[in-house]
C-alpha cells in the first residue's frame, strides 16, 4: 500500500514539476514594435511566469523568413504579406494588428526650430530631387513667417530594406503619381536621390549630424532623440501633426472598411484628424499551428495585449488600436485552430 | 652602387622612427573608441548588469547577464571546432610539403577568410537552421567556428614553416616519425605564435553579431541548452544600440565595454599561459 | 625549391592521413559554400550571364541587378585601407620585435590586440558618431584647388569610402601586425646578427629579416586584406549605402558585403534574393583571385631575386 503511494506521490510530484516547466515560444520581425513588445512579453511573464516569450527585433523582412520557414512560432512586419507570398507559405498565415506607427520627415535646418509645414506633393517632390532648396517657393507658400535658408536640401533615406520605407512610400505613391509611376511602393526602392543611413538609429545620426538635411523616422525616434519633425497635411486638408490621438484617428476610420485579414493600409487616411503617414503593424501566425500548446498560449497573450496590453501603448509613444479593430481581432482569434 | 654611410645611417633612423610613428598612430583611434565606449559605458555597469535579465524600457535595472553567459559558450563551442581543424590544417599544409593538396588547402583558408561574416551566417543557417526549423546555440558555435578556422589555419603554418629544419631534422635523426617529430617537436617550438592565433581568432569571432542573427538567434531569458536560441552580447548590444532610447544606448555601450573586457582578458591568460610554456622549453 | 623526405612508414602515413583529414574537412566547408551560393544564385546567373558584373543599375523593385557598383566598392575601400594599414601593421611589428624595450613590449603588444577585440558594431558606431564629422571636417578644410580634383571632389557629407576605408584599416591592423610581429619573432636571430656583423645598419639588418620572413609577412597581409574584404557591420554604418561607382573618395558607395546584408533579410522576390547571393558568390570570386594573383607574386619575387649584401661601414664610422 505505501508502495503505490510513494509511486503515486513520485509521478504527481513529477507531473507538477513537469506542468511548471517553462514553455520558451520564439518570434522574430519588425524593429518598430520591439519596444512595446518587450513591455508585453515581460508584464506577461510576470502574470504567467513559465510562459517565455523571446522576441527578437531583425526587421519585418526577417519575421516574414522566419515564419515562412517555420523556425518561429510567431512574425512580426509593418507591411502586410503580399498575396504571393501567403500562397508559397506552407499553412494559412492570418494578421493580427497590434499597434500603431508613424513616419514622420525630420529635419536639421540651422536656424529654424519651427514645425515645417509640409503637403503630400512637397515631400514627393524633394525625395524625388525636383526640389532642392529649403526656400523653395513650394515650402516656403506652406510656412509663411517662417525664414528659411537659401540651402541644399540633403535627402536622407534607408539603406537596407524596412516596413519604415515601405510607409513612406506607400504614403508617397498615394499623393504624388508621379513618385507611384517612377519608384513606387516598397521597403527597398531605388532612390532618386540622397543619403542612406542604416536603420532608424542611422538616418536620425545622420540628420543630426548634417545641416539642411531632411529624413524620415518612426515616430518613437523623433520623440527620444529630440528631433524636429514636420506638419503633414492629411486627406482632409488640415494640418496634422503625429501623435498618439491623430495616429488613432488614421486607423478609427479605416475600421469601417478593414477587410476580414486585416491586411490593409492606412496613409493618408480620410477622416478629421488624422495623421496621414500611419500604419498598422502586424503578428503574424499559422491559422492550424503545429505546437499546440504554445498556440493556446500565443491566443492568451494576443487576448491580453489587445485589452490590458493596450494601456501600455501611449506611455511609451505607440498608439493604441481603436477598439471597433480590437473587435474584429477578438472574433478573428477564434479561427486559430487549437486542438 | 656605394651609398656613403651617412647617408644609410639616416635611412636607418628615419625608418625606425617611422616604425615608432606607426605604433603611435595605432594607438590614437584605440584611445579615442576605448574612451568613447568607456565614457558612455562605464556609467552603466553596475551589479545589476551583472547578474540581471534584460528589461524593458522604462524599467530601471536590468542587465545582459544572459548575454554575457551565451556569448561565452558559444565562442567556446566555435573554439572547440575551430581550434582542432585550423591547427591540423595548418599542421599539413606546412609538414606534408610533398602534397599538391596543401596549395589548395591554403587557397581554400584564404577565401574564407574573406567571405563575409553575413554569409557564412546564411549558410550554417540552410545547413543546421532550416531542415530542424529550430535556432539553435550549435548553430551560432558553428558559424562562429567557421570564422576562426582560416586565421588559426595561417597563422599556424607561417609560423611552422619559421622554425629552424634543424630541430626536424634533430628529431628524425634521433628516430622519431615524422608525426612524432611535428608534433613533439616542431609544434611546441611555434606554441606561443600558434596561441596568438588563436587569441586573434578569438578576438575577431567575438565581436561579430551578423552571422549570429540567422543562426543563435537571441534569447532574453536564462538559457544554457544547446539545441535553443542563446542570448549573446554582440546581438544584445546590437539591438539596444540601434534602438531610441537613450538608456538602452547606455547599456548597450556597456555591453561592448563587459565584451572587450572578457576577450582582453582571455588574450592575457593566453600569454601567461605562454609564457610558462617558453619558460620550459628554453 | 625544397623537395622534402617521402613518407616512410605507417607512422607517417597516420599522420599524412589525419592532418589530411582536418585540412580537407576545411576544403569542404568552402567548397560547400561555393556550391550552396551558386545554387542559389542560379535564377540571376541565367537571367544576366556576365552582364551581372558590369551592370551598373540595382533596382529591387523594377527587377535590374547589377553588381559592378559593388564590386567597385569593394575594392576601392579594402586596398585603400590595405594601402594605410599595411604599412602602420608592418612598423609596429618591426618595433616589437627588434626596437622596443623589452618592458614595453607585452603592454603594447596588448594594446594593438586590443584593436583587434573592439566588437564591428562599436567600430560602426564610433565611426558615425566621432569618425563621420571628423572626415567632413577635413573635406571641408581642403583648399578648393584640391577639392577640385576628381579623386577628392565632391559635397562634404561624411559618410563616404574614405571613412569606410579608415574604418576598414583600423580593423585590419592588428591582425596584420600581430601576425607579422610572430613571424618576425620566429627568424632566426643569426640573421639579423649575421647582416649586424657585416657591417649594416639597424635597418638593413630588419630589411635582411624582412626578407626571411617575406611569406609570413606576405601572409599576414593577405589576413588583413581578408578582413577587409568581408568587413559587413561596420563598415555598411558609414560608407554612404550608394549604389553608385565613383572615383571620389568622398563620395558615398557600397560594397558587396554591406548590400548582402541591407537587403537580405527584407529580400521580397526570388530573383532578388538570387542576386544578393550572387553577389556573395562574386566576393567569393574575387577573393579567390586576389589570392592566386599575389601567391604568383611571391613566386615570381623569389625567383628573381638575389640578397643584395650591403656594404661594409668603414672601420671608425660604425655606429
Amino acid at each position: 500500500m505505501s508502495k503505490r503511494m510513494l509511486a503515486l506521490a513520485v509521478a504527481a510530484v513529477c507531473t507538477v514539476t513537469l506542468t511548471a516547466q517553462k514553455v520558451q515560444i520564439n518570434g522574430g520581425g519588425a524593429t518598430f514594435p520591439n519596444p512595446i513588445y518587450s513591455k508585453w512579453f515581460s508584464d506577461y511573464n510576470k502574470l504567467h511566469p513559465t510562459v517565455e516569450i523571446n522576441y527578437q527585433p531583425q526587421g519585418s523582412g526577417f519575421g516574414v523568413q522566419q515564419i515562412m520557414a517555420q523556425t518561429v512560432f510567431f512574425g512580426a512586419s509593418d507591411k502586410p504579406m503580399p498575396d504571393d507570398k501567403l500562397k508559397d507559405a506552407p499553412g494559412k498565415i492570418m494578421h493580427f494588428p497590434t499597434v500603431l506607427g508613424a513616419d514622420v520627415p525630420v529635419y536639421n535646418i540651422p536656424g529654424v526650430s519651427a514645425d515645417l509645414k509640409f503637403t503630400g506633393p512637397v515631400l514627393a517632390d524633394i525625395f524625388l530631387g525636383k526640389i532642392t532648396k529649403w526656400n523653395d517657393a513650394a515650402i516656403t507658400k506652406a510656412n509663411a513667417g517662417v525664414s528659411l535658408p537659401n540651402a541644399d536640401i540633403v535627402v536622407v533615406h534607408r539603406a537596407e530594406a524596412s516596413g519604415t520605407s515601405f510607409i513612406w512610400t506607400d504614403y508617397l505613391s498615394k499623393v504624388s503619381p508621379e513618385w507611384k509611376t517612377k519608384i513606387g511602393a516598397s521597403d527597398s526602392v531605388n532612390w532618386p536621390t540622397g543619403l542612406s543611413g542604416k536603420g532608424n538609429d542611422g538616418v536620425t545620426a545622420l540628420v543630426k549630424q548634417t545641416p539642411g538635411a531632411i529624413g524620415y523616422v518612426e515616430l518613437i525616434y523623433a520623440i527620444n532623440q529630440k528631433l524636429s519633425y514636420g506638419v503633414v497635411q492629411n486627406a482632409a486638408g488640415e494640418w496634422s501633426k503625429a501623435s498618439v490621438e491623430s495616429v488613432t484617428a488614421a486607423a478609427a476610420g479605416a475600421a469601417a472598411n478593414m477587410p476580414a485579414d486585416f491586411r490593409v493600409s492606412i496613409t493618408n487616411a480620410p477622416g478629421k484628424g488624422a495623421y496621414p503617414i500611419s500604419s498598422f503593424t502586424w503578428i503574424l501566425m499559422y491559422q492550424d499551428p503545429k505546437d499546440k500548446a504554445q498556440a493556446k498560449i500565443m491566443v492568451d497573450f494576443m487576448k491580453w495585449a489587445l485589452a490590458d496590453g493596450q494601456k501600455a501603448c501611449a506611455p511609451l509613444g505607440y498608439a493604441p488600436l481603436p477598439a471597433s479593430v480590437v473587435k474584429l481581432e477578438l472574433e478573428a482569434l477564434k479561427q486559430i485552430k487549437l486542438q | 652602387m656605394m651609398t656613403s654611410p651617412r647617408v644609410r645611417r639616416l635611412i636607418s633612423n628615419t625608418m625606425m622612427g617611422l616604425c615608432i610613428l606607426a605604433v603611435l598612430i595605432a594607438l590614437v583611434p584605440l584611445a579615442a573608441i576605448l574612451f568613447f565606449v568607456v565614457s558612455r559605458g562605464a556609467s552603466s555597469l553596475n551589479w545589476a548588469f551583472f547578474t540581471e535579465l534584460p528589461k524593458p524600457v522604462g524599467e530601471p535595472g536590468g542587465g545582459m547577464a544572459n548575454a554575457i553567459i551565451g556569448t561565452l559558450i558559444i565562442c567556446g563551442l566555435g573554439a572547440m571546432f575551430a581550434i582542432p581543424i585550423g591547427v591540423f590544417s595548418g599542421v599539413y599544409i606546412a609538414e606534408v610539403r610533398e602534397s599538391r593538396f596543401g596549395s589548395i588547402v591554403r587557397f581554400a583558408a584564404d577565401t574564407l577568410n574573406g567571405v563575409p561574416s553575413i554569409v557564412i551566417g546564411l549558410f550554417v543557417y540552410v545547413l543546421a537552421v532550416m531542415p530542424f526549423k529550430q535556432f539553435t546555440a550549435l548553430a551560432g558555435g558553428l558559424a562562429l567556428g567557421i570564422m576562426m578556422i582560416p586565421l588559426i589555419t595561417r597563422t599556424t603554418e607561417e609560423l611552422l614553416r619559421l622554425v629552424p629544419r634543424s630541430l626536424f631534422e634533430g628529431a628524425l635523426a634521433l628516430g622519431a616519425t615524422r608525426g612524432r617529430a611535428v608534433f613533439s617537436v616542431i609544434v611546441p617550438a611555434a606554441l606561443p605564435g600558434i596561441l596568438t592565433g588563436i587569441m586573434l581568432a578569438l578576438a575577431r569571432i567575438a565581436g561579430e553579431t551578423a552571422p549570429l542573427l540567422f543562426t543563435a538567434f537571441n534569447n532574453h531569458y536564462w538559457s544554457t541548452s544547446l539545441t535553443q536560441p542563446i542570448a549573446s552580447l554582440t546581438v544584445q548590444v546590437f539591438t539596444y544600440a540601434t534602438s531610441p532610447y537613450d538608456d538602452w544606448h547606455r547599456q548597450a555601450w556597456a555591453g561592448a565595454l563587459v565584451l572587450v573586457s572578457i576577450v582582453l582578458l582571455c588574450s592575457i591568460l593566453a600569454r601567461l599561459a605562454t609564457r610558462r610554456l617558453e619558460r620550459m622549453h628554453g | 625549391m625544397r623537395k622534402s623526405r617521402q613518407a616512410t612508414g605507417a607512422g607517417d602515413v597516420w599522420f599524412r592521413i589525419g592532418t589530411g583529414l582536418f585540412a580537407l574537412v576545411l576544403v569542404l566547408i568552402v567548397g560547400g559554400i561555393a556550391v550552396v551560393l551558386w545554387r542559389r544564385s542560379s535564377l540571376t546567373i541565367a537571367r544576366f550571364g556576365l552582364g551581372f558584373w558590369r551592370g551598373e543599375i540595382w533596382d529591387p523593385v523594377s527587377g535590374e541587378f547589377g553588381a559592378y557598383a559593388f564590386i567597385w566598392g569593394t575594392l576601392y575601400s579594402s586596398f585603400l585601407a590595405l594601402a594605410i594599414a599595411t604599412p602602420v601593421a608592418l612598423g609596429i611589428a618591426i618595433f616589437l620585435s627588434e626596437l622596443c624595450p623589452r618592458a614595453l613590449r607585452t603592454p603594447l603588444a596588448f594594446l594593438t590586440e586590443l584593436l583587434a577585440a573592439i566588437p564591428s558594431i562599436v567600430y560602426g558606431l564610433w565611426g558615425i558618431f566621432v569618425l563621420v564629422p571628423a572626415v567632413r571636417a577635413f573635406q571641408m578644410g581642403l583648399p578648393d584647388s584640391v577639392r577640385h580634383l576628381p579623386v577628392f571632389s565632391g559635397p562634404a557629407i561624411g559618410v563616404n569610402l574614405l571613412s569606410a576605408a579608415l574604418v576598414l584599416a583600423m580593423m585590419i591592423v592588428p591582425f596584420t601586425s600581430s601576425v607579422a610581429r610572430e613571424v618576425l619573432k620566429a627568424v632566426p636571430p643569426a640573421q639579423r646578427e649575421a647582416a649586424l656583423a657585416l657591417g649594416s645598419t639597424s635597418w638593413e639588418a630588419t630589411r635582411v629579416t624582412l626578407y626571411y620572413a617575406r611569406s609570413g609577412i606576405l601572409g599576414a597581409v593577405i589576413l588583413g586584406l581578408g578582413r577587409a574584404l568581408g568587413e559587413t557591420m561596420a563598415v555598411t554604418m558609414v560608407i554612404g549605402n550608394t549604389p553608385k561607382a565613383a572615383v571620389s573618395i568622398f563620395a558615398p558607395q557600397y560594397t558587396m558585403a554591406a548590400v548582402i546584408a541591407n537587403e537580405f533579410a527584407e529580400a521580397t522576390t526570388n530573383l532578388h534574393v538570387s542576386a544578393l547571393v550572387e553577389i556573395g558568390l562574386l566576393l567569393f570570386a574575387v577573393t579567390l583571385a586576389i589570392n592566386i594573383l599575389s601567391r604568383l607574386l611571391i613566386w615570381n619575387m623569389a625567383r628573381e631575386r638575389t640578397v643584395r649584401v650591403p656594404a661594409p661601414i668603414p672601420a671608425g664610422q660604425a655606429g
